[in-house]
């Protein structure tokens, strides 16, 4: 049994966590939820004792009564690992890349327990098949490069556990995966507290993942708890107001803005094709080329907005580059209003301006030295910059809510959510009629999310945009899209009005992704959807 | 890995080839001509053309470098007009000075910049840490050959423990030991600096990796850390860095051998420069070069051993 | 680390103020020989002493700054002016031909330390501190081109390079509008640190006899003269080393100041 009284961070001068207060049950799922920058990580550091230097502690951590703060280093070394475990977000780094899986399992063992190798490296074999990885396919030689992202999961969750840890702190650990990966992970992650009678600290941004799968959850903001309550409560009857906001939301819905009948194609995407050379060089005699897109067809009409989803590899990327121009096709054509796309640097001017993207991440979207009015103005390029440049830049800003004194400002002065809004910005200043949006909601806190979502919803009607709405998140594209398109290797196996693929799915993989996606409980009945009255 | 492999020895060949031609093209830019400076300014016309003939200077430019190419692959570098021996036997006689030599300041240079660079990435950021790399950053801005001297007029000339120059030859082994200690250290602090630095960094950006943490929290000290994960995947850029080493330090022993009087490698170019014996520069630097070339094979050799990643695709 | 960068600049602003000076004024004549005055030790009239030949030493050490200033200059200048395009251009068209071409250029020359490419071309055109700078400039490419490279290549991954290709920008445009701003004090910091080995390299060159020749005032020829004399008048030998490592130690920490100071994300590495 492991509980925090009052535990708290501080940073120099600043509170990072406060008074918080954990009770961790044997058995039992506590979720810690909150947005970024909410303390929730810090909070799983603090009790597995991994703080960045120069933070210090304030409270108790009781692990079976007794306060493991004030213990020594060495002290400490032989409770992590072997009472406290950890399993950290980002599975591609989490494993020393020169070492085997198996050696890496059995290390602790060899270390702590003073195990000789051979009986270590039996029982890293037994934890490696117990986290659904059997010895014929993954030999205990493999090297971390060798597996998937959710496979290298499996493996830091085999290392975590292979000394039955009392608590295993789950740090976001399936935010980087696939959904369908994502269910599986945290399938195993209950399995194992169901059999090993572990407790699990699962912490996460997202209140949909554990629904459903917590016993306790804890909602966290500002380093510190505003709720912590059972399951149940939270989901159905949320007390505090943080807690409603995040589940609405969650669930919120900007309304659908339907098509004109009469609308003509704007986007023709025929029959393209992409491939490239295949990665492992050893793969035998004559070239081997990888399909990434394969043969795929679709249209987009004028203010239309249609959704692209599919899982990581699925080749989404390579079609978003390929209708932007960026990189060249094998096969079949691209047209925008008619008139062919080229790839490479030699597309025409006027072509390129009628159709613009936003990005996912934030941070990469902008050059660091160049100042806003610059970096929205960029696109006038293509368009040759009007003498109101500045004008518009200040016109296309409000446009997308962001107003006051910004012009001379730089990119990282802005949060995630301004930054999105600012990309926007930048996309629409030269009045293109596609916006290609590359999974540009993904990065964003629910609530952010929420936020622009609506803001994406009134341009479009403003505006009168199409939206080619690149996604991997089923339940955000079902807001802001009439069509949907499911990819998968490099294929589309489905298509159709959002509503209907959503709600009754014809192919065998969108009914799998649609059971993977995890789901807030249907029944809360806080949620009113606000409404966009002004249509088309 | 045999791809890899393949893909090494290819580029290995191909800059052996390239380099072997700049070699030889910088030899026929020379302004004037060999036979007549050879023989001298009172010679007679028909003579000179006679030892044209005779070298081979009438030829084309490609025939020659093909001769001279095919001759070198078998082991003959052609004939010192000085010393009146083959340039290849010369070669190999100062080799048995320079080579041990190299050989001994990159032990040494390693050997002091081990566990000084994992020291100060133990320390980061605090006294120690600070204290060792400015000692370092000194080190990096030793001139050698000045370094050197110093160490002669210390070690040599007020302590008499070491000889201040000379070489008895490998007849008397602990002589020629002894002679070749002070070149040494001379040639190896300035690159152990380098290389504690390097290694210092690799090692503290090492340790900001999320493996690193993994380890952490399965129980591992912060020093088990550093020993059992970090220094392995800090090798490659040290390996890169030991790599480019090497060509500093053959380079660097020529000139030490200069302060040392070491008949290496490194006194052969030179006494060949001012004597204008453009056969022994051209060999001897075509030596030197294909050994930088070679050692920059076996790093390549060395990062496939380091990393399952290449060894494996 | 202020203290590194505050340290940095004085070391080199004095060695530069001393190269300065020496065209208007220096404590004695560098021409004039007074073999009478031969290996003085530093005193209140001649500061550092005098040389072999009764030069005052501070007067040569001024004026051989001189020379080691300019030799190393205008290297670096060859080096980034050469290899700041070059590496430009690959990373633009990465893992092109014309990648492969560079970039294998860049590791032949590589093969050839500075040295070796100073004596192969004073095997063909004799000694003179302009070869000097050819060796040592010549050597300065392949590594500011493999930084330039290496450091352009993350940037050209980033989202906004795309956007500024999908606002019809074309590589060459991204290239100094976006690239180069973005890895312009990563090339500075190179900038000092090769400075710094230039006038190493510049000091073994010409203690050598492959760069400055006399009459022009060297620290490496300095330190050559003084080798025979090393016992009887330490000073002589001191006195240049000195002034190398003190200008050489200025440049590596105003590379390494610099590097704190104008980027932060740099802290700690190398």
């Amino acid at each position: 049994m492991i509980e925090t009284f009052d535990l708290g961070v501080t940073l120099g001068q600043t509170m990072l966590l406060n008074r918080v207060n954990l009770r961790l049950a044997p058995g039992r799922i506590t979720a810690l939820v909150g947005e970024s920058g909410s303390g929730k990580s810090l909070t799983g550091l603090a009790l597995i004792g991994l703080l960045p230097p120069g933070m210090r502690t304030q409270g108790r951590i009781e692990l079976d009564g007794e306060d493991i703060l004030p213990l020594p280093e060495r002290e400490l070394c032989r409770i992590r690992g072997k009472r406290i475990a950890m399993v950290f977000q980002e599975p591609m780094t989490a494993l020393n890349p020169l070492m085997t899986i198996g050696d890496q399992v059995a290390e602790a063992l060899l270390l702590h327990q003073g195990l000789p190798r051979d009986q270590a490296l039996e029982r890293a074999r037994e934890r490696l098949d117990r986290v659904g990885l059997p010895a014929s396919r993954f030999p205990l030689t493999l090297y971390p490069h060798q597996l998937s992202g959710g496979q290298r999961q499996r493996v830091a969750i085999a290392l975590a556990i292979t000394e039955r840890p009392e608590l295993l702190i789950a740090d976001e650990p399936t935010t980087a995966l696939d959904v369908t990966t994502q269910k599986q992970i945290l399938d195993l992650l209950a399995g194992l507290v169901r059999d090993e009678g572990m407790s699990l600290l699962l912490i996460t941004h997202d209140l949909a993942v554990v629904a459903g799968l917590a016993d306790e959850v804890a909602v966290m903001q500002r380093g510190t708890i505003v709720e912590s309550a059972p399951a149940s409560q939270i989901f159905h009857n949320p007390r505090h107001a943080y807690t409603r906001e995040l589940l609405k939301a969650a669930k919120h819905q900007p309304r659908l803005v339907l098509t004109r009948p009469d609308a003509a194609p704007l986007l023709q995407v025929e029959q393209v094709s992409r491939s490239y050379p295949a990665v492992r060089p050893d793969s035998g005699p004559g070239e081997q080329r990888l399909l990434a897109v394969d043969h795929v067809s679709l249209t987009i009409q004028e203010h239309e907005s249609v959704g692209l989803v599919g899982e990581s590899g699925c080749g989404k990327s390579t079609l978003t580059r390929a209708i932007l121009g960026l990189d060249p096709i094998q096969g079949g054509q691209i047209r925008l209003a008619g008139q062919q796309v080229h790839a490479g640097w030699r597309m025409p001017d006027a072509l390129r301006a009628r159709m613009q993207v936003v990005f996912q991440d934030p941070f990469g979207s902008f050059d660091p030295r160049w100042r806003v009015e610059k970096l929205v103005a960029e696109p006038f390029y293509l368009t040759g910059r009007p003498k109101n440049w500045r004008d518009r830049v200040a016109e296309a800003l409000f446009d997308v809510g962001i107003t006051g004194d910004v012009m001379r400002r730089y990119a990282h002065e802005f949060s995630g959510g301004q930054r999105q809004r600012i990309a926007l910005a930048r996309a629409l200043i030269i009045r293109p009629s596609l916006i290609i949006l590359d999974e540009a909601v993904s990065a964003l806190d629910v609530r952010v999310r929420a936020q622009v979502l609506e803001l994406l919803a009134r341009l479009r009607v403003k505006h009168g945009l199409s939206y080619l709405f690149i996604s991997h998140d089923l339940s955000v594209v079902r807001q802001v899209t009439d069509r949907v398109l499911i990819m998968r290797q490099g294929k589309i196996v489905e298509s159709g009005p959002t509503a209907r693929v959503l709600d009754n799915p014809d192919h065998p993989y969108t009914r799998q992704l649609l059971a993977a996606t995890p789901r807030l409980p249907q029944e809360i009945g806080l949620l009113s959807v606000e409404n966009l009255s002004d249509g088309l | 890995m045999q791809r890899y492999l393949l893909h090494r020895l290819i580029v290995l060949g191909l800059s052996l080839a390239v380099a072997s031609v700049a070699i030889f093209m910088v030899v026929e830019l020379v302004p004037g001509d060999p036979a007549s400076y050879m023989l001298g300014t009172g010679a007679q016309p028909e003579t000179v053309a006679a030892l044209r003939q005779q070298m081979g200077l009438d030829q084309p430019v490609a025939l020659r470098y093909a001769h001279w190419i095919g001759a070198a692959l078998t082991g003959d570098l052609g004939q010192s007009f000085t010393y009146k021996t083959p340039v290849a036997a010369l070669i190999l006689d100062r080799l048995q000075v320079s080579l041990p030599l190299a050989l001994m300041a990159l032990m040494l240079s390693v050997a002091i910049a081990l566990p000084i660079g994992m020291f100060a990435a133990a320390r980061n950021g605090r006294a120690g840490d600070t204290l060792v790399m400015g000692a370092a950053q000194i080190g990096i801005s030793l001139p050698n050959f000045w370094f050197a001297m110093l160490l002669v007029l210390l070690f040599a000339v007020r302590l008499r423990w070491l000889p201040a120059g000379g070489f008895p030859g490998w007849g008397n082994p602990l002589a020629a030991l002894k002679s070749l200690i002070l070149p040494a250290v001379a040639l190896a602090l300035p690159q152990a600096a380098i290389l504690a630095r390097v290694l210092r960094s690799a090692l503290v950006e090492t340790l900001g990796q999320d493996y690193i943490r993994t380890a952490r929290a399965k129980g591992l000290s912060r020093g088990q850390a550093l020993r059992l994960h970090a220094l392995r995947n800090a090798l490659i850029p040290v390996v890169t860095i030991l790599g480019m080493q090497f060509s500093f330090l053959l380079a660097g022993a020529i000139i030490i051998e200069n302060v040392f009087y070491l008949p290496g490698l490194g006194r052969l170019i030179f006494q060949a420069i001012t004597q204008r014996d453009l056969i022994v520069v051209q060999g001897a630097v075509l030596v030197l070069v294909a050994a930088v070339i070679l050692v920059t094979f076996l790093v390549d050799l060395a990062y496939a051993a380091i990393d399952p990643r290449l060894r494996l695709k | 680390m202020r203290l590194s960068l505050a340290l940095g600049l004085l070391l080199t602003g004095l060695a530069v103020l001393a190269a300065g000076l020496s065209f208007l004024w220096t404590p004695g004549d560098v021409t004039q020989l007074a073999i009478a005055d031969k290996l003085l030790p530093p005193s209140g009239e001649h500061w550092l002493g005098t040389d072999q030949l009764g030069r005052d030493m501070l007067s040569m050490i001024m004026v051989g700054a001189r020379t080691s200033i300019a030799v190393a200059l205008v290297a670096v200048g060859i080096g980034m002016g050469l290899g700041v395009p070059l590496g430009l251009i690959a990373a633009a068209f990465q893992r092109s031909w014309l990648d492969e071409i560079i970039m294998r250029g860049n590791d032949l020359i590589f093969a050839f330390p500075s040295l070796v490419i100073a004596i192969l071309i004073t095997a063909a055109f004799g000694p003179s501190a302009v070869n000097a700078i050819i060796a040592i400039g010549i050597f300065n490419i392949p590594v500011f081109a493999r930084i330039t490279r290496g450091s352009a290549l993350p940037i050209w991954t980033l989202d906004y390079i795309r956007a500024a290709r999908v606002a019809g920008k074309g590589a060459a445009r991204i290239s100094l509008q976006h690239i180069l701003p973005n890895i312009a004090n990563i090339l500075i910091v190179q900038g000092t640190i090769q400075f710094s080995l230039g006038i190493l390299a510049e000091a073994g060159l010409s203690y050598v006899g492959l760069g400055a020749q006399p009459p022009t005032p060297s620290w490496g020829r300095m330190l050559a003269e003084a080798q025979t004399m090393i016992s009887l008048a330490p000073h002589v030998a001191i006195v240049p080393g000195l002034a190398i490592v003190l200008t050489v130690l200025g440049l590596n920490l105003l590379g390494d100041g610099l590097r704190d100071a104008l980027d932060p994300r740099l802290r700690g590495s190398r």
